[in-house]
């Protein structure tokens, strides 16, 4: 929990990681792409504050002491999600699988909460491998990857027939919470990558799944807005956003913000550190303490109060993944900013085209 | 490489290299790469061959794009008066031998990147191309429109009103420029506000049309300053 001017604010990091990246960890052959993936990582780290910077070889594998340390201690957060990637073409025993975040999550159940992963492509062994580890650490999400290559695939789409059969799986499960990396580069793009079609299809045809769409489409976010906006069940993940651009670039994350408050609105914004890119304090403390800068470029978004931030930091994810939150921590009153009647007809307009 | 010759004229021709790789965008910026800083370094051997050197800020960034921007490399210095070849080639990337050989050989990009380490790749790059082109104009409009409206122009005045009483700024030729590549009338008298198929904004869409317009423009300045933020860390700049 993070308190500041007599507030206090229950914290949610909705999508942070637990990798190895170390190069024991390489696969032999592979080294290039081990190295330049967490190389790629390492510069996104750059965006942060210098005093926040690692070296490189502790950037590729960070201690369970430091982890808890960093997240929990110093960092402010109360319940961490964990998202899962594999990359096993390069690492041998993963990057970050459900198995190496479910040891954590498995010492301290309270703190954690564990996503699992599938890919449609890898058929029903897949589907065993998913089943198995929804069976083990009873996640109620999964993260998934559209754009990443898989044997001679180069990327899948939700709509997929074969991913349609992994989400009416997954919702049988028990699985609510469906996290798309829609975003900065992953494993070799397609041109279709950062397409967000694909989420708006499958939120319509599953009403009871809610789409967090990480890293909110960036580079193109005003897809992801136009989308989101016609979809309640569509989130926008704010994993990238506030680690890339608001120490690195403070107006253009106030304009990004703006955006999104505009087309998706408080309620459907949820924090996540994605550390170990970024370490939560900084980035928690900073958000509570944020405003739109000064200047005419800023005058019509929508305004984000301290009820606002405390949704986007846990309240919403606290919802999403059914976290019990302290009488404490709620919101005094239940009054969310409502757009002005321009923008609301604006918005409404945009879902009638669509 | 090579060491710079101190000769006038091949003073001139590097100039004009340089001059010629500010032609080249990064489609999904809308900024050139000389502004961008993804010129590692640019010379002419005394035997008259350019040599270019493109940096990207990560080693995964679109292996699409990356060729995109090499093959215009290739293309704007081979204009260049007074060189013998050309020689472009993208360091650091993990798609760089595919991509350096197949602009070399003059292959499209599927053709590039089949057999080759990253295996097979995806379509031709025209309809991304004009896909981030139409994101551009519309970035553009954005910018060329706003302060308009910030002085006091009406909705209605801004649907009759044409390219010629839009107030100078760097951002109309910029915007004009667009349109042209789009195949969209950009003279004085075409209209200001228009679709991404060149069809003038009514009334009624005018709100909407603008406001999606300053997304877009968001979302390409976000993504400028991530990128540029990675290559500054990538390269200690």
């Amino acid at each position: 929990m993070y308190e500041k001017d007599g507030e206090k604010y229950f914290i949610v990091d909705s999508h942070m990681h637990f990798w190895d990246a170390s190069p024991e960890n390489w696969v032999e052959g592979a080294e290039q792409y081990a190295k330049g993936w967490i190389e790629c990582f390492h510069a996104y780290q750059g965006l942060g504050p210098a005093e926040t910077h690692q070296p490189i070889e502790e950037f590729q594998k960070v201690s369970e002491e430091q982890l808890m340390r960093e997240v929990f201690d110093e960092g402010h957060v109360d319940v961490a999600i964990f998202q899962s990637t594999y990359l096993r073409e390069w690492y041998k025993n993963g990057f970050n699988t459900t198995e190496q975040n479910g040891a954590l999550f498995k010492k301290h159940p309270d703190k954690f909460r564990v996503n699992s992963r599938f890919d449609p492509r890898d058929g029903d062994a897949g589907m065993r491998e998913f089943e198995r580890n929804v069976e083990e650490y009873k996640p109620t999400g999964v993260k998934l990857y559209t754009a990443e290559w898989n044997g001679d695939s180069r990327g899948y789409k939700l709509t997929d027939p074969e991913c349609y059969r992994f989400l009416e799986r997954a919702q049988e499960l028990g699985i609510k919470n469906i996290h798309v990396h829609k975003g900065p580069t992953i494993w070799p793009l397609d041109k279709d990558a950062f397409d967000v079609s694909d989420v708006d299809h499958a939120a319509t045809d599953f009403q009871g799944l809610n789409f967090i769409v990480e890293h909110v489409g960036l580079p193109r976010i005003e897809d992801f807005c136009f989308m989101a906006t016609q979809e309640p069940n569509v989130y926008a993940g704010l994993s990238v956003v506030i680690g890339g651009l608001m120490h690195a670039r403070p107006r253009f994350f106030a304009k990004v913000m703006g955006e999104l408050l505009f087309w998706v609105g408080e309620d459907k914004m949820t924090f996540g550190s994605d550390y170990n890119i970024w370490e939560p304090k900084w980035q928690v403390e900073g958000f509570v303490d944020w405003q739109y800068p000064e200047g005419h470029d800023f005058d019509d978004y929508p305004r984000l109060g301290v009820d606002g931030k405390k949704k986007i930091l846990g309240l919403n994810a606290a919802k999403l993944y059914d976290i019990e939150v302290p009488a404490e921590f709620q919101l005094s009153s239940d009054t969310s900013a409502p757009a002005s009647p321009d923008d609301a007809e604006l918005v409404e307009r945009s879902v009638a085209q669509a | 490489m090579t060491a710079v010759s101190d000769t006038p004229s091949t003073a001139s021709t590097v100039d004009g290299v340089w001059e010629a790789l500010r032609t080249v965008r990064d489609p999904e910026l809308d900024t050139d790469v000389v502004s961008l800083d993804f010129v590692a370094s640019c010379s002419v051997s005394d035997d008259g061959v350019a040599h270019v050197r493109l940096r990207l800020p990560t080693y995964f960034c679109a292996p699409n794009f990356a060729f995109l921007m090499v093959a215009d490399a290739w293309d704007a210095v081979s204009q260049v008066p007074g060189l013998s070849d050309v020689d472009v080639e993208l360091l650091d990337h993990f798609a760089s031998e595919a991509i350096n050989s197949g602009v070399a050989a003059r292959a499209g990009f599927v053709t590039s990147m089949a057999g080759s380490d990253v295996g097979e790749a995806v379509d031709e790059l025209h309809d991304l191309r004009r896909s981030f082109t139409e994101r551009a104009m519309l970035a553009g409009t954005d910018l060329v429109v706003r302060p308009l409206v910030r002085a006091g122009t009406t909705p209605e005045e801004l649907v009759t009103m044409t390219l010629r009483d839009a107030p100078p700024s760097d951002d109309l030729p910029r915007l004009r420029a667009r349109r042209r590549e789009l195949g969209i009338p950009a003279g004085d008298d075409a209209p200001l506000v228009v679709d991404a198929v060149g069809r003038a904004v009514g009334i009624d869409d005018l709100p909407l049309h603008l406001r999606k317009a300053r997304s877009y423009q968001v979302g390409v300045d976000a993504n400028t300053s991530i990128c540029r933020g990675q290559l500054a860390a990538r390269y200690g700049l």
